[in-house]
C-alpha cells in the first residue's frame, strides 16, 4: 500500500469529511423533515401531482400526469349549491404526490388526521379520485379524498366544475421552458414582502419537487403574482410578445408554445404575425396584430394557469 | 488520436490523454463562451435571434454553464491531472489507454448531456440540472475512470513523498465523486421539498468548493515552482490550504440559501463557517505568491506565469467577496442579483480559467516537445480574456448593486431592467471578447502542434520562448 506514511492522512480526510457531511446532511435532514406540512404544501402537492421535473411518467416533461385543479360552487354529487371550493382531480393512473405515498412527508399531525378524517389510506393510483385540503376544528391542514368522505367522483367533478386550471402541467412547463432561471419564486426574507408578498414558511415545500427557487433574479418575483394580477388576457399577451404589454421587458417570446392551431381551430402562422407586428412596431399599422387564444389543451394555456394560480 | 483506441498500452506515447483531454477542452471552452455570448446579447436585445426557437433562452442558459464547467474546466483538469500527476510522481500515466477511452466517452456524455438540457429534459435543479441516468453516467463513465487513474499513478509513484498537487488532485477527486453520488440523492431517492433545495445547493457548493477551486489551486502548485525554478514557499502552508479545504470549504453549504426558511441554526453555522473560508484563501494566496520571491520579471515575460499569477490575484477579490458576501449583513442586499453573477464569474472564468489556461498552454507544449508558435497570439488571448473578464465583472458587479437598491427602495422591476440595459451590453462584449480571444487560442494552439519550433531534450519551452 503505497500511501502507507499517509496512513493517518488518509485516516484524518475520511474523519474530517464524514464529519462534514454529518453536520451538513444528516443533522439538518433530520431537522427539516420534521417540520410539518403548511395548508400551503398540502395543496401545491395535490396540484402538482407527482413530479415536475424529469420523471418515468413524463421523460420529456410534457405536462403527462398530472392532476387537474377545478373550483366548484356545487356539490358535484348532490348538484346542491355551496362556498367556493378547491378540488384536485387526478384521473386513473395519474400518480400521487409524495406525501400521498410515503410516510414522514406531511408531518405527524397533518398524516394522522389526513389518515384518519380524510380518509387517504382509501386513495388508489389505479382508481383515482379527487382530493381536497380541509381543516380540522384545531386548525391542522389535512387532505381529504373527497372521492370517499364525499362520493365525489373524477368525472362528476370535472363535469360540475366552473374552471379547470392545469397547473401542474404547467409548472412542468416553467421547469423545461427555464423560466426559473430569471423569475425566482422565493420572496426574500428581508425587504421583499412590500414588492412581492410573504416569504414562504418552512413547511410551504413539503412534498414539492423540484422547488425551483431559483437563483439568479433578472425579472419579478412569481410566487404571488397570482394575487398581483389574474388577468388571463394580460397573460396570453405577454406570453405571446412581452413586448405587447411592457415596451422594455426582456423576456423571451413564448408564441411557440401555442402550438399548431388557437382555441377555434385556426392555424397559427407566427412568421406572418410577426410581419404585422414588425409594421406595428415601426409605426406602420396603429394595432398590434391579435394574439391568438390559446388551445385547452396547448402547452401555453399549461403555463398561463400555473402562473395564475401562484395566489 | 483515434488509432491509439485499440493500441496496445505500450505502442501509446506518454501524454497522449493529457493532448486528447486538453484539445477537448479548448474546444469545449469556444463552444460555452460562444453560448455564454448568445444568451448575453438576448439579455440586452431579447428580439434579437428571434425566430431561432430551438436556440431560447430558458434552454440555453444551463446548456452554457454545463458546457464551460463540464467541458473546458473540469476537462482543462483531467488534461492538467494526465501529465502532471506521473511528473509529480516520476512515473508514467497508470493507463494512456484508459485516459483516451476516458476523453472519447467524456466528450460523448457531454454532448448528450447538453443535447438533453437543451432538449430541455431536466430535472430543474440548478447545477445538477442533468437527469440521474446522466448523472450516473457522469460518475461511474466520465469521473471514475478519471480518478482510477490519478489515484493508480499517485500510488504506483517513483518517489518517496507525495508532492501538494497530487494530494490535491488525489482528495479532491475523491470528494467529487463523493460529491456527486450524494449530491444527487434528491433524484435518486425521490426527496422532496426544502430537503431537495438543500441538497441542491449542498451539490453547487461543493462542487465549487471540493473540485474547482482547489484543483485550479493544485495546478498553480506545480505550475508556479516548475517554471519560475523556486521551490515551493511552504509545504506547510500547502497543508494548512488542503485541511482547511476540507474542513471549512465543506460545510457552508446553506449559506446559497440564506433568504429561504431553512433552519436559523443551519444558516448561522454556514455562514460562520463561509467566513473561514478565508482561511484556505490567504494561505493558498500567500503561499503562491511568496514562491513568486526574486521572479516577478517572470508576470511580464513568461505567458504561463502572467496566467497563473493573475488567476491567483483575482483569487483574493473572489475570496473576499466569497467570505463576506454570504453574511447576513451583506446577502440580504446582493443575495440574487447580478452581483453573484460576476462573483461566479470571478470564481470560473477569472481564478479557475486563468490557471488552467497555463496549464493547459504548459501542457502542450512540454508534451508536443513544441514551441508556442506565436508568443504574440498568446498574449493577445490574455488580454482578450482579461479585458473581456473585467467588463463582465465590473458591468455585473453595478448591475448587481442596481438590484440591490431597488429592492430597497421598491422600485418597479422593470425600470431595474431599464437601467441595467446599459450594463447587459458591456456585459455581451465582455462575454464576446473572451469567445473571440479562445479562437486565437485554437488557432495559436493548432499551428503549434504543426508548425512550432521543437524543444530541444532537457529544455523548457519556457527558456527558449523569445529564442528565434
Amino acid at each position: 500500500m503505497a500511501f502507507r506514511e499517509y496512513r493517518i492522512g488518509c485516516v484524518m480526510f475520511g474523519v474530517a469529511l464524514s464529519l462534514s457531511m454529518f453536520i451538513t446532511i444528516v443533522l439538518p435532514g433530520l431537522d427539516i423533515s420534521s417540520m410539518s406540512s403548511t395548508k400551503i404544501a398540502l395543496e401545491k402537492q395535490l396540484t402538482y401531482g407527482w413530479e415536475t421535473g424529469f420523471n418515468y411518467f413524463d421523460p420529456f416533461l410534457q405536462g403527462k400526469d398530472k392532476p387537474i385543479k377545478v373550483t366548484l360552487t356545487k356539490n358535484p354529487k348532490t348538484g346542491a349549491p355551496m362556498d367556493k371550493r378547491n378540488a384536485y382531480v387526478f384521473p386513473a393512473g395519474t400518480h400521487f404526490p409524495n406525501g400521498l405515498t410515503h410516510d414522514g412527508i406531511l408531518g405527524d399531525d397533518v398524516q394522522k388526521a389526513s389518515q384518519e378524517i380524510g380518509k387517504i389510506d382509501q386513495a388508489s393510483e389505479e382508481q383515482g379520485g379527487v382530493f381536497v385540503v380541509s381543516t380540522t376544528s384545531d386548525d391542522t391542514p389535512y387532505i381529504e379524498f373527497a372521492s370517499a368522505t364525499k362520493g365525489w367522483t373524477v368525472d362528476a367533478t370535472l363535469k360540475a366544475a366552473d374552471a379547470q386550471y392545469l397547473a401542474g402541467s404547467g409548472k412542468t412547463m416553467f421547469v423545461r421552458e427555464g423560466c426559473w432561471w430569471c423569475h425566482t419564486l422565493l420572496p426574500e426574507q428581508t425587504q421583499d414582502w412590500q414588492s412581492f408578498g410573504r416569504p414562504p414558511l418552512v413547511g410551504d415545500f413539503n412534498g414539492e419537487s423540484p422547488t425551483t427557487f431559483g437563483s439568479d433574479r433578472k425579472a419579478p418575483d412569481l410566487l404571488h403574482v397570482g394575487s398581483r394580477n389574474s388577468s388571463r388576457e394580460w397573460m396570453t399577451m405577454h406570453f405571446f410578445n412581452p413586448r405587447l404589454v411592457q415596451p422594455h421587458s426582456i423576456m423571451p417570446r413564448y408564441d411557440y408554445l401555442w402550438g399548431d392551431v388557437d382555441v377555434n381551430g385556426q392555424p397559427i402562422d407566427l412568421k406572418a404575425w410577426d410581419e404585422a407586428y414588425l409594421s406595428y412596431a415601426a409605426g406602420e399599422s396603429i394595432y398590434a396584430p391579435d394574439v391568438p387564444i390559446p388551445a385547452a389543451d396547448s402547452e401555453a394555456r399549461m403555463l398561463i394557469d400555473f402562473i395564475i394560480n401562484l395566489k | 488520436m483515434l488509432k491509439y483506441l485499440f493500441a496496445k498500452e505500450d505502442d501509446i506515447p506518454q501524454g497522449t490523454a493529457a493532448i486528447f483531454f486538453g484539445v477537448s477542452s479548448i474546444a469545449w471552452f469556444i463552444i460555452g463562451t460562444g453560448l455564454g455570448s448568445f444568451n448575453a446579447a438576448k439579455l440586452a436585445f431579447p428580439d434579437m435571434f428571434h425566430g431561432l426557437y430551438a436556440l431560447q433562452f430558458g434552454h440555453m442558459r444551463q446548456v452554457h454553464v454545463h458546457a464551460v464547467i463540464f467541458g473546458w474546466i473540469a476537462m482543462a483538469f483531467a488534461a492538467s491531472m494526465m501529465y502532471i500527476t506521473p511528473a509529480l510522481g516520476n512515473t508514467k500515466l497508470w493507463s494512456e489507454k484508459l485516459g483516451v477511452w476516458n476523453c472519447l466517452l467524456y466528450n460523448v456524455g457531454l454532448c448528450l448531456a447538453l443535447a438533453l438540457l437543451w432538449a430541455g429534459v431536466t430535472s430543474g435543479r440548478e447545477y445538477s440540472d442533468h437527469i440521474w441516468p446522466i448523472d450516473l453516467y457522469i460518475a461511474l463513465i466520465m469521473v471514475l475512470p478519471w480518478c482510477l487513474n490519478v489515484w493508480m499513478t499517485v500510488i504506483n509513484r517513483r518517489t518517496q513523498g507525495i508532492y501538494t498537487t497530487n494530494w490535491f488532485f488525489a482528495g479532491c477527486m475523491f470528494m467529487t465523486v463523493i460529491v456527486f453520488l450524494v449530491g444527487n440523492m434528491p433524484e435518486w431517492l425521490h426527496l422532496t421539498g426544502l430537503n431537495e433545495a438543500y441538497m441542491t445547493w449542498w451539490f453547487a457548493h461543493n462542487i465549487l468548493g471540493l473540485l474547482i477551486t482547489p484543483v485550479a489551486a493544485a495546478i498553480t502548485y506545480y505550475i508556479v515552482p516548475k517554471i519560475t525554478g523556486n521551490p515551493l514557499y511552504s509545504h506547510r502552508v500547502g497543508h494548512l490550504h488542503f485541511w482547511s479545504i476540507v474542513v471549512f470549504y465543506s460545510t457552508p453549504a446553506a449559506h446559497h440559501l440564506m433568504s429561504s426558511p431553512l433552519p436559523e441554526w443551519l444558516k448561522s453555522f454556514a455562514s460562520v463557517e463561509g467566513v473561514l473560508i478565508l482561511v484556505p484563501a490567504i494561505a493558498y494566496v500567500c503561499n503562491i505568491l511568496l514562491t513568486m520571491q526574486g521572479r516577478w520579471s517572470m508576470f511580464v515575460e513568461n505567458i504561463e506565469i502572467k496566467f497563473t499569477i493573475t488567476g491567483v490575484l483575482l483569487a483574493i477579490p473572489l475570496n473576499m467577496q466569497g467570505g463576506f458576501q454570504q453574511t447576513r449583513a451583506i446577502n440580504w442586499y446582493i443575495h440574487g442579483t447580478g452581483w453573484i453573477v460576476a462573483h461566479a464569474h470571478l470564481a470560473l472564468l477569472g481564478f479557475s480559467t486563468f490557471a488552467e489556461a497555463a496549464s493547459v498552454y504548459y501542457g502542450m507544449q512540454v508534451l508536443l516537445r513544441r514551441k508556442l508558435w506565436s508568443a504574440s497570439l498568446a498574449n493577445f488571448h490574455f488580454w482578450m480574456l482579461l479585458i473581456g473578464f473585467s467588463l463582465y465583472w465590473t458591468s455585473m458587479t453595478i448591475s448587481g448593486l442596481i438590484q440591490g437598491a431597488a429592492k430597497i427602495y421598491e422600485v418597479p422591476y422593470v425600470d431595474v431592467v431599464i437601467a441595467e440595459h446599459p450594463y447587459m451590453i458591456v456585459r455581451w462584449l465582455g462575454g464576446t471578447m473572451v469567445f473571440f480571444g479562445n479562437i486565437v487560442w485554437l488557432y495559436n494552439m493548432v499551428m503549434t502542434a504543426r508548425a512550432g519550433d521543437p524543444v530541444p531534450v532537457g529544455r523548457q519551452p519556457a527558456e527558449i520562448a523569445y529564442t528565434r
